[in-house]
């Protein structure tokens, strides 16, 4: 079969279809979004019925993941890795149960923070788990090990981590595509307790998984995966985990790398790999996409073991992305560059696109907030914490999915006032509904923003589950309907809306507002589709 | 053979039509490719940037090394300029001369001009009014990569042949113009490199 062009994110979802995928479960997060996108558009997908709908949030997707496996079927769930913390719940607690039809939790980690609040390293919660994780370096590994995940599930009923990067997931390479397998039937695990965490069980299957590790590390030391790759120079050996090893081959285009490889993709570590390589080599670098995971753990807490270089001694930077030249540096190889950068270039910082109804919105709250000052407006993950920025410089605070809501109420539980949430539609049904049920429930005065786009925007328009319905869903949990005010961001409306806002300030309850209109780019997007 | 492209822009501008048609191109000729792309916040009007490499060889790094680009290929001048770090000394840069001004402080146009100008080798073509001249405005991308096309080690059909593969579900008259403009900004550059 000829290769095909697909980016990491892509040739992972192909090879789940590949793989016998029976459904993909999945919240919108960058860097992984476009798998999930990528089995909504498959032929293959559609024909085999993958289920391929959006979840509300990373942990009813893994849930539902993990109800599909139990079921004897295979499933995948894909999120970012702040989204794993959402998850935390069940991905800690299916590495106990155990899988029944293949699991694979894919997790993308955005080092350098591009699109991401954090840089945390997804292996340590896997380390965390006690599960494997498959971490690979380039697109073809990419759908190879998912193809085989599976598989490596199965034999050892065990949920499996595919771990990868922004830099893997957004960057396309060809890939050849191995043939598709069937899905499988539903087929129920033989134990019919085996799911079942009951403290006396639970303590039974925690130490089933710890004696799994056995093995594991077994199937690690012998992984085509895992390459020990010979080099004459013993002064120096070098880890790399991931994709780190490209960025060290990029340097040796011309020439060969003198000293010692170890090239790791496949977790539980490679004990025996690791001795190999230390006990021939005076020192060792360590070069890992991410957190220092494997330095950490050669180096120990007092370092006695020998001389470990990496990110903890400051060999490469501590945090940020890898590239060619801070490992060609780690390494003492002269690193060419081009001409600087003119002084004249300007930072070009994201921004709210032209029209969007999160500026008439912003700018509305920003008049109504005058009178109260600063540091009163706390706001969530989406499009909208664009409102940080200049002009508007907005708001308080951004921590995590549905936070708004909650960190608002804290505040005003402390007696500032008035506090107001600011979160979108999408990001409110993530995890903003047991907050709103908090202060409803301690009927905190708080003055609630939905902006209500009618999309998830940020992540490039997908389907929100609160299409239609927030209303209803504030209703639902007993916000006053006299204040549910639902009001039109546009210019035209400014001094109304600006009223509204400033009446729900002033209530010593819970106020919902909720400004409404189509994101504009999902807009443009349907005009454009209609006109063809 | 190797060739490596930052690609630059401003999100929303295009630069990744002009990545998937070299893609497309070179996979068809069975070259090795890797291309790294910018996905998710910084789409939403900041600066992007595309690392794309060809060779007849595996590639390593999804990412350019500093200094090893052969090629820039920008749809909007400022960001032209940010990637220079990454340009080889003998490298060139092609670039659209129409600036994006969504910021306060972008530079005055002569200041712009004037940098452009200290660099020995480049293209600096006004990819919009070509573009507007041949009936399409959003197909500046094609006349930029029209421009660079002299510098990209492809047949010149292998490009009008994926711009006519890609373009092809948007029916024939996009087809078309893309390939008007692909065409007038390969004269431009032969014109005026």
């Amino acid at each position: 079969m000829a290769k095909q062009l697909f980016l990491g994110d892509e040739a992972i979802a192909q090879a789940a279809l590949d793989a016998g995928l029976s459904g993909v479960y999945a919240y919108p997060g960058t860097p992984s979004t476009e798998i999930t996108e990528y089995i909504q558009h498959s032929k293959q997908a559609a024909n085999g019925n993958v289920h391929r709908e959006w979840a509300s949030n990373e942990k009813t997707a893994l849930e539902a993941a993990i109800g599909m496996s139990y079921a004897g079927k295979r499933a995948m769930a894909c999120m970012k890795h702040v989204g794993l913390n959402v998850a935390a719940d069940p991905f800690m607690n299916v590495a106990i149960t155990g899988a029944n039809g293949g699991l694979v939790i894919l997790v993308a980690d955005d080092p350098s923070m591009h699109s991401s609040q954090d840089e945390q390293d997804s292996r340590f919660f896997a380390k965390f788990a006690f599960i494997p994780v498959f971490e690979p370096s380039n697109q073809q590994e990419a759908y190879d090990m998912t193809y085989e995940a599976f598989d490596y599930s199965e034999k050892y009923r065990i949920p499996v981590m595919i771990r990868i990067t922004t830099r893997l997931a957004h960057s396309r390479a060809g890939v050849e595509q191995r043939p598709a397998r069937p899905q499988n039937e539903i087929n129920l695990h033989p134990n019919k307790k085996q799911f079942i965490l009951l403290p006396a069980l639970a303590r039974k299957y925690y130490n089933e998984l710890l004696d799994k590790q056995i093995p594991m590390e077994a199937e690690s030391e012998n992984s085509k995966y895992n390459k020990f790759i010979e080099g004459k120079d013993k002064s120096l050996g070098i880890i790399t985990s991931g994709i780190a090893y490209n960025y060290l081959m990029e340097n040796y285009v011309e020439t060969t790398c003198p000293y010692p490889v170890l090239k790791i993709n496949q977790y539980p570590l490679p004990v025996k790999m690791i001795t190999k390589l230390v006990d021939e080599c005076d020192s060792v670098l360590v070069l890992e996409e991410g957190y220092p995971l494997i330095e950490e753990q050669l180096r120990g807490l007092l370092n006695r073991g020998g001389n470990i270089k990496g990110r903890l001694d400051g060999t490469i930077s501590r945090v940020g992305e890898l590239n060619p030249n801070m490992v060609g540096s780690a390494l003492g190889i002269k690193q060419e560059e081009g001409s600087p950068i003119p002084e004249i270039v300007a930072p070009r910082p994201p921004a709210l696109c032209v029209a969007c109804p999160h500026i008439d919105s912003y700018i509305a709250l920003n008049e109504a907030m005058v009178e109260h000052g600063e540091g009163k407006v706390f706001a969530d993950i989406g499009c909208y914490t664009l409102g940080a920025l200049p002009p508007y410089n907005a708001i308080y605070s951004t921590v995590d999915m549905g936070a708004s809501i909650t960190m608002a109420k804290g505040a005003a539980d402390a007696g500032l006032r008035p506090t107001v949430g600011v979160i979108g539609d999408s990001t409110f049904t993530h995890s903003g509904i047991t907050s709103l049920l908090d202060c409803v429930w301690d009927k905190t005065p708080v003055t609630i923003m939905i902006l209500d786009n009618s999309t998830t925007g940020m992540t490039g328009g997908q389907d929100s589950h609160a299409f239609g319905k927030i209303e209803t869903i504030c209703l639902g949990l007993g916000v006053e309907k006299e204040h549910i005010r639902i009001i039109k961001p546009l210019k035209n409306r400014h001094a109304e809306n600006v009223q509204v806002i400033k009446e729900e300030l002033a209530y010593e309850g819970v106020s919902v507002i909720i400004p409404t209109r189509e994101c504009i780019q999902t807009l443009n997007k349907r005009v454009r589709e209609k006109s063809k | 053979m190797k060739i490596d492209i930052i690609l630059a822009g401003v999100g929303g501008q295009g630069i990744l039509s002009i990545a998937s048609i070299i893609g497309y191109a070179a996979v068809k000729k069975g070259l090795y490719l890797k291309q790294a792309e910018v996905h998710g916040m910084s789409q939403r009007g900041g600066d992007v940037q595309s690392n794309f490499r060809l060779a007849d060889y595996p590639i390593a790094s999804d990412l350019i090394p500093k200094g090893k680009a052969d090629l820039i290929i920008s749809v909007e001048p400022m960001e032209a300029l940010r990637y220079l770090p990454w340009l080889s000394k003998d490298g060139m840069l092609i670039t659209n001369d129409q600036p994006f001004i969504n910021i306060n402080n972008y530079p005055d146009e002569s200041v712009l001009k004037a940098e452009l100008d200290k660099l020995p080798r480049k293209v600096v073509i006004n990819a919009d009014q070509v573009a507007k001249d041949l009936g399409s405005v959003r197909s500046a991308n094609m006349v930029i990569l029209g421009a660079a096309s002299p510098f990209i080690n492809m047949d010149f059909s292998a490009l009008e042949n994926a711009v006519s593969e890609v373009f092809a579900r948007k029916g024939e008259e996009v087809v078309n113009v893309n390939l008007a403009c692909l065409q007038a900004g390969r004269e431009f550059a032969e014109k005026n490199k």
